[in-house]
């Protein structure tokens, strides 16, 4: 049996050679986001395992099918963490709803229990409450080994914190969903789990609460989480003991209790919270933080001091996007039933073009998760 | 760094031509081709390489920067975009038969949005001048290069410079929102939002850092954070470099994320304290400085625990800054570590790599064995956080080979720091200077995928030609001498 990395190349290249499609997978968590998986799957998992963890360096790298979990645990060990908190989406059937009558296992229709791993958390590129403050996964992108279109195994960057040799193609992996090159390890940057949390709530309308949010994020308070939903503003803050407590005190509010907030924030993260139930299609509007509330049909959640808004809604995909341009960012159909429109917002004619040549250098025969980031690339 | 080659004789014929077409749009001061005019342009912070470009162009408005590349485009003439000129690789070098496309008039701050905490700034501004016009309301620009109260934010990006301040605040790529860019044809790019994400692939960070290859940069909107409340220093002296080195470690297992954190060896803190009077101690192996920020509550924490991981560490000795007078006495030493090493020495030359932090001790004592090899002196200062050395050659160009030696004595620091792991280049670029350790870190289908970027933005490659990444054949010769980690690296090339 050869090495995993030589039989991916040999897979690549005879998928070239035939120009068949691949669907690069990992733990499958994020099948749903962008546009619809298809081809031949070409399972990442066997490429496992942390290649090296300095944390003085504050530095990790590892295989792409390393379970994000796994990682997690590594750096929980060491008193560090991936700071841009990454939402891993993996379906654990709960005990209840797994259960059929008389207490007979559903074994047929239910989910199958899927792992996040680190190779498809770099792919999304998805970040996150704490990315508004802390910064994203490309902020913490050092390097990466890709393999192209060709089959050629590629490193950029590396794993130092400063590197400046080099187009920064690390960082252009992050969120181009596998269409640059299947993701064969990754270098981040790690910091250290702060000492102390609160997370604080408060009673405000939108108006006001985007506008506290941003005050906040003005002025030197430990502020690393936002969450706004119908009436009520939450707010997290971490660091040093000291620093916490005096923002407490400046802040106001009332003060959750711990294992709630972490629960809180968590689920905020996974879309477990109640907000993300049900089968409406789900949008997620990145837009300029001071804007003020949208006027679009169906409930919102505002996050990363109001850079972040969710929005359940049927509206028009046109209207939504529409909005989202004239606050000064984008929208993307994040999850939804059935996808009737592309997931993510339209490039324009100048960029779509660099688009189409960044993928054919990479990936001239097309076969890397060709229609997951665009439909006809 | 290559030994420069001769100055290109200039194209009268050509030169005529360009600056007649120049002229039909900008007034006659703002293109320059006497030699006199001309000559101030020859080259960046990088003064061992010159050349005189053919046209100085000097815009002062988007749709001028657009034209200039359009006819230049036209004309298939090279376009070289410069800011401030202080890089430290060559980015900004002329070229014999191009026009250099000044930014210097792009000086205007346009917009602050203080409740959103961005400023949209023209290129040519001043890095520093964004921090001094936001003071006021308790903001700042984060990326701080030594040279920041001259270099320009667009030159920033280009270089995805970093500062004394990167390992918590970031680089660039981590400050910036929004560009706009016009390309080789002239047609302006919108690239990234207000937001804090944009669709697609993120073109904000492939141009950040792309020395000018793929586009010319017409506007920047960067991110202001909230600027700390206090900070305070500490100083420690160790008697032995390896202590100093794991202290470093030590620091950073404590889970500390230092403010600034930086290492000076003997010979720096010599050089430096003769110059700057900045208080540090001369009879020790290395100086460190590790700087605290944030609320005072914090700070004071932070402090404590970093002056106690020192002592531990084995430090000779510890002092906090008592004041921020202090604080920054302590700060102008290790800012005037380069103009120190210009007063003991008639030329010195700033490498740049980055290495793993656990290595610097190994790393010293084999650069010491290389200053025996090739008998010239070294002085070392490390951004110890973030791993990045700057070692400074001292030599006298004056003295015949001492270049050369020099030279040798640089490539051969770059490619012990990819042999520990590191890289060539941790902020000052790759530009004209380390365009062969680029074939020594990069095998031909990475070069490759380079170029390929290259030609997605400038089919003709037509914007600043020749730096960066190396032709594949100019690596073959290169290579010739060189068998990195027992490999070669282009073994499908013929060899000379």
């Amino acid at each position: 049996m050869s090495d995993p990395v030589t039989h991916l190349a040999d897979v690549i290249r005879e998928a070239a050679a035939r120009k068949r499609a691949l669907c690069i997978r990992g733990g499958g968590t994020k099948d749903f986001y962008g546009g619809e998986p298809r081809g031949d799957v070409l399972d990442t998992k066997p490429l496992r395992g942390i290649v090296s963890y300095e944390p003085t360096e504050l530095v990790i790298t590892a295989r792409a099918g390393t379970p994000l979990e796994e990682i997690e645990t590594a750096l929980r060990e060491k008193g560090q963490q991936l700071a841009f908190e990454p939402p891993h989406f993996d379906y654990r059937p709960a005990a209840p709803s797994a259960t059929g009558p008389g207490g007979l296992a559903v074994v047929s229709d239910a989910p199958q229990e899927r792992i996040a791993t680190l190779g498809g958390c770099v792919a999304a590129g998805l970040s996150g409450p704490r990315r508004a403050y802390a910064g994203a996964v490309r902020d913490f992108i050092l390097g990466v080994r890709i393999m192209n279109g060709n089959g050629e195994a590629l490193r950029f960057g590396g794993e130092v914190m400063k590197n400046v040799a080099g187009y920064d193609l690390s960082r252009l992996t992050v969120g181009a969903l596998g269409t640059l090159g299947v993701i064969l390890e990754v270098s981040l940057k790690v910091l250290p789990i702060p000492a102390s949390e609160a997370t604080l709530k408060l009673a405000a309308g939108p108006d006001e609460a985007i506008k506290l949010m941003n005050q906040w994020a003005g002025k030197p308070l430990p502020v690393t989480a936002t969450a706004y939903r119908a009436g009520s503003l939450a707010v997290r803050l971490s660091g040093s003991a000291s620093a916490v407590s005096a923002a407490v005190k400046k802040m106001g509010g009332e003060a959750m209790d711990a294992d709630q907030a972490a629960r809180f924030w968590s689920d905020v993260r996974e879309h477990r919270a109640p907000f993300f139930a049900g089968d409406q299609a789900l949008w997620r509007l990145s837009v300029k933080p001071t804007t003020p509330p949208m006027d679009l049909a169906g409930p919102q959640m505002i996050e990363w001091s109001g850079a972040l808004r969710w929005l359940r809604s049927d509206a028009d995909a046109g209207t939504i996007r529409g909005a989202a341009a004239h606050a000064g960012g984008h929208a993307t159909l994040f999850r939804a039933a059935h996808k009737t429109v592309a997931a993510f917002h339209p490039l324009s004619p100048a960029l779509e073009s660099i688009h189409r040549r960044l993928k054919a250098a990479f990936d001239p025969a097309g076969i890397l998760n060709p229609g997951r980031l665009y439909p006809d690339f | 760094m290559t030994a420069p080659a001769e100055q290109i004789a200039i194209d009268l014929e050509r030169q005529r031509e360009v600056v007649s077409v120049l002229r039909t749009f900008l007034p006659a001061a703002s293109v320059l081709f006497a030699q006199e005019d001309v000559k101030p342009y020859e080259c960046d912070g990088l003064t061992a390489y010159r050349q005189v470009p053919m046209v100085v162009a000097l815009p002062e408005t988007e749709q001028q920067v657009c034209r200039i590349l359009r006819e230049c485009h036209a004309r298939k003439v090279p376009v070289v975009a410069r800011g401030a000129g202080t890089g430290l690789s060559g980015g900004a070098l002329p070229l014999g038969n191009g026009v250099l496309l000044s930014l210097a008039k792009f000086t205007r701050i346009l917009d602050i949005d203080y409740p959103a905490r961005t400023a949209r700034v023209q290129p040519g501004v001043r890095n520093l001048a964004i921090s001094e016009a936001v003071a006021g309301h308790g903001l700042f620009y984060a990326p701080d290069p030594s040279s920041q109260l001259a270099c320009s934010i667009g030159g920033n990006v280009a270089e995805n410079s970093g500062g004394i301040h990167c390992l918590k605040y970031g680089l660039t790529v981590h400050n910036i929102l929004r560009l706009r860019v016009a390309t080789i044809e002239g047609d302006i790019l919108e690239i990234g939002a207000d937001a804090l994400d944009s669709p697609g692939y993120d073109l904000l960070a492939l141009m950040t850092g792309s020395e000018g290859m793929l586009g010319v940069v017409t506007e920047v909107t960067v991110r202001l954070l909230p600027k700390p409340e206090y900070a305070q220093v500490v100083m420690a002296s160790f008697d032995d470099m390896g202590k100093a080195g794991d202290a470093v470690a030590n620091v950073i297992a404590a889970g500390i994320v230092p403010a600034g954190f930086e290492m000076m060896d003997q010979a720096a803190t010599r050089a430096v304290e003769g110059f700057a009077k900045a208080g540090y101690r001369t009879d020790v192996a290395a100086v460190l400085l590790c700087e605290s920020d944030g609320t005072h509550e914090e700070v004071a924490d932070e402090i404590r625990r970093i002056q106690h991981v020192m002592e531990t560490s084995g430090a000779v000795q510890t002092q906090v800054s008592r004041d921020e007078a202090e604080r920054l006495r302590f700060w102008a030493g290790r800012k005037a570590a380069f103009p120190a090493a210009g007063a003991i020495s008639p030329d010195y030359y700033c490498m740049d790599g980055t290495i793993p932090k656990k290595r610097v001790g190994e790393v010293l004592r084999r650069i010491a064995e290389m200053e025996k090899k090739y008998g010239l002196r070294c002085a070392n200062v490390f951004h110890a956080g973030d791993g990045n050395l700057h070692p400074l050659i001292l030599y006298d160009a004056n003295q015949p080979g001492a270049l050369e030696r020099t030279e040798a004595f640089g490539a051969e620091i770059l490619e012990l720091c990819l042999d520990v792991g590191g890289t060539i280049t941790g902020e000052h670029g790759v530009g004209v200077e380390k365009i062969n350790q680029m074939c020594v870190q990069f095998t031909s289908p990475e070069l490759e995928t380079f170029h390929a970027v290259k030609r997605a933005f400038d089919r003709e490659g037509l914007l600043n030609p020749g730096k960066a990444v190396p032709s594949l054949h100019r690596c073959a010769e290169y290579g010739r001498m060189h068998v990195h980690r027992g490999q070669e690296k282009f073994p499908d090339l013929p060899r000379f």
